[in-house]
């Protein structure tokens, strides 16, 4: 009988023939494989975002196995002595097994937490990358769209979230969200009643808020990420611009294997931060809270801060009621404005933004060369707004802790926050607008005139002057070359961008490589001789 | 096909032969992006092979590598043997979490690192070029395929044959409400079910049985137990009644300081509740009328109650009206008495409605 030599060396190509014999995936994969992508630090915020959520999804399958989403009274009966024997909804029960009798759950709850923060927080700073660099102009309007409304559904995923243990503190934020709900003109108590399965708190409500948490709000999410992903695959990463790039380029490295490996080393190292956070770091301890009972609160109930800004709003809010005199009387309570009307505004204005945008001005091309805030001052001082009024509403939310720590009024806090709601926000728009076109008009400078070498040098008729080093060669006459034009990018304004201190010294403790000729000092650039230091006189002489 | 050939044409020579011996495999690498439409202009090893620097990184990433697996390690060795169960004082159990944490985050950072490092570090840096080709389809393009499409609908021929247009919109319109039936058939729930929203745990019992107030401990209270100046949540003393069952009965009784009283007596008066109080003792909802939380925060010296989730304060000397923050509704009142064995009863259940305000509140 022939043997047939089995030849292990040729295995991978055999099996690689075989697979595209069936599928027809080498072009494609080439393709894949060779897919560029630019490299720039700030195109990884969103990464953060996508990392935290593959981690929510591991550690959040790990408690589905333990916890049971159900309002049935129980009594407790764990390791947790301080609450033995306390009646309590089985939800709450099963979150405190989860923190003291499952081996290794406690840092599973405050991992998935801590992602849970991680993930709004990173896509918030991604989208203010994207805001203002302009990454979201034409044609890139639909993924700007998408990402708004993960942050919605990330602001939902976190609400039901963080309401299941259903201990003393969410069971307040259930409250407050019906009595949100409750607010809504004419259809208010059917839906929360609908929603509640009754009168607040019903035995429903955990059951529901389950489902949607751990099924219905992920789908939605991972749909959307999908696509939010497919999009930037599709429409290719935008670039700053610079040397070689244009509109109809990309500029980068290859995906694979560099900018591959350093996604997935980025990847373990978010994984690793959220464990570190997971374990050092005491977050949303239930135990403290008790199980929620109607008539308990304590002073600083705070919820997550992306939740923080609406309850700011909530605060701030004066106690406008409109009453409806028909009838028996119909009233639209001052709660509505805060919690309903005004994240409604936000999502419509932040989703239409890059329209209204191009509309202003009239830009409909397409743009896949990133702009410096600077460069785009009216849209930076718009965000330096948004930020600024986020970050009023957002500090209100929490001004009985800074009252009661900086020994302020609250009422003073709470003024301070209507007033600074209304003034800050134009004041940053200002500002901003006005920072802009400093550093716009500082680029110019050195542009035309040469970056500011720090020399003073003394003229013969005795005044000073600084010396400045042109960016290009002089052409003899007044020490200046041809201006530049600005190109979007980084001038550089200081003497070590033009090189000017020799090389870097790479290594950390000690130097790898001895770099071949170091200038005298380091320090600073070479200068002149100074032989004509007689020549310093009055100035008359001249 | 001929655009095809004339845009190959337009790029210049011919693509290479890849089976050509010679070629090294870089260059079948460069080869295979130039097809991609990617040019790779710059292309060099940041190390030399077999220099120190080389084998320094190469150290440095292994020995991250070498790190994660000690570290993972460790958190097996604690997850396992380490005494994790709940005690209390300051146990090793305390501990438990922050080193599970701790090594865990070791091993996933070594190993994060090393990857990067041997990414960032060892890797041939590079610069490619590729062409976008996001421009739109050529007009042709774009013309066939919308006349396909056009071209389809006049298969289709609803425009012909419009009955058909019209019938299957009026078969999938109730198939639409078909599917959205059952999930609001299903959730609905009427809101004023047993007058619901308006009644609270203290609604006389059947045959007008007054209600007593009850702590939370269930005893009943008489007027000696609250001290002056002091307060206590009570709750309907009825089934169920010190529970979220009653999410809105919880209730703040209160015996006022003799001229307080008599400020609160006069402020009752004025509304019409003359007889609500009894004696110096006053009950008010400890729901708050704006957004439904415990407005529990008695601040004695000014007779304010303040919710601590929005700071809406309420003036229990003056019907609890609201005196700051965002609350628009004096918080209601509960008339109450002291029954023939001596303890408090609600005379009747509140007159005023419980909690957020609504839409149809009267």
């Amino acid at each position: 009988m022939k043997r047939r030599k089995f030849d292990a060396a040729a295995l991978p190509a055999k099996t690689a023939g075989a697979l595209d014999d069936r599928f027809q995936a080498a072009t494609p994969l080439r393709k894949l494989l060779n897919k560029v992508f630019p490299d720039h630090w700030s195109f990884l915020l969103g990464e953060i975002a996508l990392f935290s959520f593959i981690v929510l999804l591991l550690t959040g399958v790990f408690l589905t196995f333990f916890f049971e989403p159900a309002m049935t009274e129980v009594v407790y009966d764990g390791s947790y002595a301080p609450l033995r024997g306390t009646p309590m909804s089985a939800a709450y029960a099963s979150s405190l097994d989860l923190s003291f009798d499952v081996r290794g759950g406690l840092i599973m709850r405050q991992m998935h937490h801590w992602a849970a923060l991680l993930f709004m927080a990173s896509i918030v700073v991604h989208m203010l990358r994207v805001f203002f660099t302009g990454a979201f102009r034409k044609p890139r309007e639909t993924n700007w769209i998408i990402g708004s409304l993960l942050f919605w559904v990330g602001f939902l995923a976190g609400f039901t979230g963080y309401s299941l243990p259903d201990d003393g503190l969410s069971g307040t934020g259930l409250r407050i969200a019906s009595g949100i709900i409750l607010s809504i003109p004419v259809i208010g108590s059917w839906v929360s009643s609908s929603i509640f399965g009754g009168e607040f708190p019903g035995t429903i409500i955990i059951s529901r808020f389950f489902i949607a948490h751990v099924l219905l709000i992920p789908g939605l999410l991972v749909a959307l990420i999908s696509v939010h992903l497919g999009l930037v695959f599709k429409q290719k990463h935008t670039q700053w611009p610079g040397p070689g790039r244009t509109n109809e380029n990309v500029v980068g490295e290859r995906m694979f294997p560099r900018y591959a490996l350093k996604q997935g080393g980025f990847f373990m190292v978010v994984f690793g931060v959220i464990a570190l956070m997971g374990g050092l770091f005491q977050i949303n301890p239930i135990w403290y809270f008790g199980p929620y009972e109607a008539w308990v609160v304590s002073a600083a109930s705070q919820p997550d801060w992306y939740v923080m800004f609406l309850d700011g709003s909530t605060r701030l809010m004066p106690a406008w009621e409109i009453s409806i005199p028909l009838g028996d009387g119909y009233v639209i309570p001052p709660l509505f404005w805060p919690t309903v009307v005004l994240p409604g505004i936000l999502v419509g204005l932040s989703t239409m933004y890059p329209f209204l945008e191009a509309r202003r001005l009239k830009d409909y091309k397409h743009h896949n060369l990133l702009q410096r805030p600077r460069d785009a001052p009216a849209r930076t001082a718009v965000g330096a707004m948004a930020v600024s009024f986020y970050v009023v509403l957002t500090l209100s939310g929490g001004n009985d802790v800074i009252a009661d720590k900086f020994h302020i009024s609250l009422n003073a806090m709470t003024w301070a926050g209507r007033i600074g709601l209304l003034v800050v926000p134009p004041l940053a728009y200002y500002v901003a607008y006005r920072l802009c076109l400093g550093l716009q008009q500082h680029d110019r400078e050195v542009l035309a005139h040469g970056v500011e070498t720090g020399i003073i040098k003394r003229l013969p008729d005795g005044r000073f002057v600084e010396v400045h080093q042109p960016l290009t060669p002089t052409d003899g006459h007044d020490g200046h070359g041809p201006a530049l034009d600005y190109v979007g990018w980084v001038v550089p304004k200081k003497m070590n961008r033009l090189g000017a201190l020799g090389p870097a010294i790479r290594g950390f403790f000690y130097p790898i490589e001895k770099p071949a000729e170091a200038p005298v000092s380091p320090g600073h650039p070479p200068v002149e001789p100074r032989p004509e230091r007689e020549e310093i006189g009055s100035g008359e002489r001249r | 096909m001929s655009t095809h050939t004339e845009h190959q044409a337009q790029r210049g020579p011919e693509p290479l032969d890849v089976n050509d011996p010679r070629l090294s495999r870089f260059e079948i690498v460069e080869e295979g992006a130039r097809r991609d439409d990617i040019e790779i202009v710059h292309y060099e090893p940041q190390v030399v092979p077999g220099s120190k620097a080389e084998r320094r990184l190469t150290r440095t990433v292994a020995a991250m590598f070498l790190l994660t697996g000690a570290a993972a390690t460790a958190f097996l060795v604690i997850y396992i043997w380490w005494p994790w169960k709940w005690e209390a004082g300051r146990g090793g159990d305390k501990y438990y979490t922050p080193l599970l944490g701790a090594t865990l985050g070791i091993a996933l950072l070594g190993i994060g690192f090393g990857i990067l490092t041997w990414g960032k570090k060892l890797l041939p840096k590079e610069v490619s070029i590729q062409d976008r080709h996001d421009q739109p389809g050529s007009p042709e393009d774009r013309k066939i395929t919308g006349e396909t499409m056009l071209y389809m609908a006049d298969e289709l021929g609803v425009k012909r044959r419009p009955l058909l247009g019209v019938s299957l919109l009026a078969g999938l319109v109730p198939v639409g409400a078909v599917v959205a039936a059952p999930l609001v058939g299903g959730l609905i729930s009427q809101p004023h079910k047993n007058n619901q929203m308006f009644t609270t745990g203290f609604a006389p019992a059947e045959g007008g049985k007054r209600i007593r107030l009850i702590r939370e401990d269930g005893r009943p209270i008489r007027p000696a137990d609250v001290s002056v100046g002091g307060q206590l949540t009570v709750f309907p003393g009825i089934e169920g009644g010190v529970s979220n069952k009653h999410a809105d009965s919880p209730t703040l009784l209160i015996h006022l300081r003799e001229d307080d009283a008599q400020k609160s007596r006069a402020a009752n008066a004025r509304k019409g509740h003359g007889d609500y109080m009894w004696g110096n003792y006053v009950a008010f909802s400890k729901i708050c009328t704006h957004a439904g939380c415990p407005a529990s925060l008695y601040e004695q010296q000014t007779n304010r109650l303040l919710c601590p989730c929005h700071q809406s304060q309420f003036l229990i000397t003056d019907n609890a009206k609201p005196v700051f923050g965002p609350a628009n509704r004096p918080l209601p009142q509960l008339p109450i008495e002291v029954d023939e064995e001596g303890f408090f009863v609600a005379r009747s259940d509140y007159t005023e409605t419980i909690g957020p305000d609504f839409w149809e509140r009267p």
